[in-house]
């Protein structure tokens, strides 16, 4: 294992704690999803994150608490580290009233306005023209504001990719996109769906900056979307990043996972975010073990607490099946602003 | 109050939408060829000029990210009006507005809106043939989530854009194209909004109810002005709204004069006739007099032809003639 370079940000040991916290907190998280879709608490379709906690993590150091996140089906990662309380998360797995979308979306639909987390969205390359118009009414509203889009490189293949970065590009909107390149469209590998695999060059073509960086380095993801939200900011329009990254579990709990070799997967492993990360802040003597199992300990306690509070929540009466379809009228309909 | 004033359809749609760029700041107008051309329908002429390109924007041919990005704007605080060409258009949008715009407020447990309207033009009769004449108001009607309208008037054309930007839900406007010409009588200023949650009678009778919508609503009209002198008296009755049906109206007409008639320039399989046709069965199955029937489009797409394309939609003559068979049983 080589460590990480180290890196034009200094990396502080309060910062570097953070970082790990905030990867363990998801690796842990979707262990406990594991045993609990086999305990058949979740249903469904439930895509793991594990492999890619570098790019949630890193990513979300570049957003404010006003900037907006419009993610993917694979997005539990980003909601926890967004801030969406792990308790309404793993609620919302169970489809309880106390999730963070009131158990009507699952795994895959995780919302939070509060929080501009704009889903958890399951189709593939439908969430970036939703982005794009997020930005667009931010630029009308003269708000400073990113909208960070986050999809897999399956993405790149939809017409939505195409139009969405046209557009952001012709507006000059505020949009950070990031291209979490996990190899595999479900089954799918890139080479076998993408006439130029390099999808930065898809985002090139439309003129957008765009950045290849290596996702499975925390450091590395933090630093490029430092660097791109702040273009983006600075309005100087959309900018895209390309993460190379892989998912050590297969597609969904459905996946046998045939269609890659073992050997590969355990590659990847080799260079995993966590125990590379792990590696690195102990030979720099930024962190130590007990410092590390401190998170251990507390990040258990948090998974704990967040799958008593799922178990213990109740389930939506029946009665209220048809709400929330449309929204209700303000109370005086109709009436003209002026 | 002002006196009633005529004007096209067309203008109508222009004043509508002039009338909410200059009420509502958070409203802006997007859509192939709306700024600088007018508007595939001239609806727009003129209002770049007088809006400018942050409200008035054309966007590149992208169905899909111009209608997401409409859907995303409104989720962002705007009141995007998004202008599609036609219905045959709107496909290359239907999983921004089915997949997007109809579910994430449920899906997000009601934490948000979608205000947007998405206009588009539908329906046959000029010839286009079959990629631009095609009536699929029921395929939106089908999805909750959204509302679908169709301005068969021009007092809804110019009263229902306001009303439906102030829904906080996606409204989906299905102008049909062989209206745009027509003219008709709009109320004075100050008196804009109309309703767009009840089907309305545009004309009474006893003898038989005709249910239509759209561009059907001024042949339904016609054919009733022929069954008069044979004296049937027909109640016509215009949708307007399409989703959702007001159940009620088409009910308490069909109780009182036993007998429907619904004529809808969507293909008759699976067609929003179908629905209300089994909606009369399902509730006023013993006050018939008649077995309910339909008027639609043959099963064919549109054909180019001016004589096929007509043998393929609904007009006066099959309509009269089908109401004549219902009565005279």
């Amino acid at each position: 294992m080589t460590a990480p370079e180290p890196h034009k940000v200094r990396v502080t040991r309060e910062h570097a704690r953070e970082l790990l916290r905030q990867m363990i907190l998801v690796r842990r998280f979707e262990e406990a999803c594991i045993e609990l879709y086999g305990a058949q608490k979740i249903r469904g379709f439930l895509h793991l994150y594990i492999g890619e906690e570098a790019n949630a993590v890193g990513v979300m150091q570049a957003l404010t608490p006003d900037d907006a996140i419009v993610a993917t089906y694979r997005e539990h990662g980003h909601a926890l580290i967004r801030g969406i309380p792990p308790t309404a998360v793993m609620a919302e797995m169970f489809g309880k009233a106390t999730g963070c979308s009131r158990g009507r979306g699952g795994s895959m639909h995780l919302f939070d306005v509060s929080r501009r987390f704009y889903g958890g969205n399951a189709i593939v390359g439908g969430g970036l023209p939703l982005a794009v118009g997020l930005a667009l009414a931010d630029k009308l509203r003269g708000l400073a504001r990113v909208t960070c889009c986050i999809f897999g490189e399956g993405a790149a293949a939809e017409g939505e990719f195409h139009e969405s970065l046209n557009l952001a590009a012709l507006w000059k909107l505020p949009v950070l996109f990031v291209c979490e390149n996990n190899r595999y469209a479900m089954g799918t590998a890139i080479e076998r769906s993408e006439s130029v695999p390099d999808i930065r060059r898809h985002a090139e073509a439309y003129g957008i900056v765009a950045e290849e960086v290596d996702g499975m380095n925390v450091v590395d993801v933090e630093v490029a979307a430092r660097r791109a939200a702040e273009a983006v900011r600075a309005g100087d329009g959309p900018r895209f990043l390309e993460n190379h990254t892989y998912r050590f579990r297969a597609h969904s709990m459905f996946d046998p996972d045939l269609y890659r070799d073992k050997a590969e997967v355990e590659a990847w492993k080799q260079r995993g975010p966590v125990v590379r990360f792990t590696q690195w802040v102990l030979d720099t003597n930024t962190l130590h073990r007990a410092d590390i199992d401190a998170i251990e300990t507390e990040v258990a306690q948090t998974i704990a607490d967040a799958v008593a509070f799922a178990e213990a929540s109740p389930l939506e009466p029946v009665e209220d099946l048809l709400r929330d379809v449309y929204a209700p009228r303000p109370a005086a309909p109709g009436a003209p602003a002026s | 109050m002002s006196a009633t004033r005529r004007i096209t359809y067309r203008e109508a749609v222009r004043e509508a939408l002039r009338e909410a760029l200059l009420r509502d700041p958070r409203v802006f107008l997007m859509g192939e060829d709306v700024g600088r051309y007018g508007g595939s329908y001239a609806c727009s002429s003129g209002l770049l000029a007088e809006f400018g390109e942050e409200r008035i924007r054309d966007t590149p041919l992208s169905e899909s990210g111009f209608v997401g990005a409409g859907i995303g704007a409104a989720i962002g605080g705007m009141r995007p009006i998004v202008e599609v060409m036609t219905v045959n258009f709107s496909l290359l949008a239907l999983d921004q507005i089915v997949n997007n715009a109809a579910t994430v407020r449920h899906m997000s447990g009601g934490q948000i809106a979608v205000p947007v309207v998405i206009r588009m033009a539908t329906g046959a009769g000029r010839q286009l043939a079959a990629q631009h004449s095609h009536s699929l108001e029921c395929w939106y009607a089908h999805v909750p989530g959204i509302r679908a309208v169709a301005p068969a008037t021009v007092a809804d054309a110019r009263g229902m854009l306001w009303t439906a930007l102030q829904e906080p839900n996606p409204v989906v406007i299905f102008e049909h194209a062989t209206l745009y010409n027509d003219e008709g009588e709009v109320p004075g200023e100050g008196e804009l909004a109309v309703d767009i949650d009840r089907a309305a009678v545009r004309r009474a009778g006893d003898d038989l109810s005709l249910i239509t919508y759209g561009g059907s609503l001024k042949k339904a009209l016609a054919a009733a002005d022929a069954l008069a002198g044979e004296r049937i008296g027909c109640e016509v009755i215009d949708l307007r709204t399409l989703r959702p049906l007001d159940e009620e109206t088409i009910l308490a007409s069909v109780r009182r004069t036993h007998r429907a008639l619904i004529v809808d320039e969507g293909w008759r399989s699976g067609s929003l006739a179908g629905e209300i046709a089994a909606r009369i069965a399902e509730e006023a199955f013993f006050d018939l007099d008649a077995p309910v029937r339909r008027v639609c489009s043959a099963e064919v797409p549109i054909p180019y032809p001016r004589h096929l394309e007509e043998a393929a939609t609904p007009q006066v003559d099959g309509i009269v003639a089908a109401a004549r068979g219902l009565v005279r049983r």
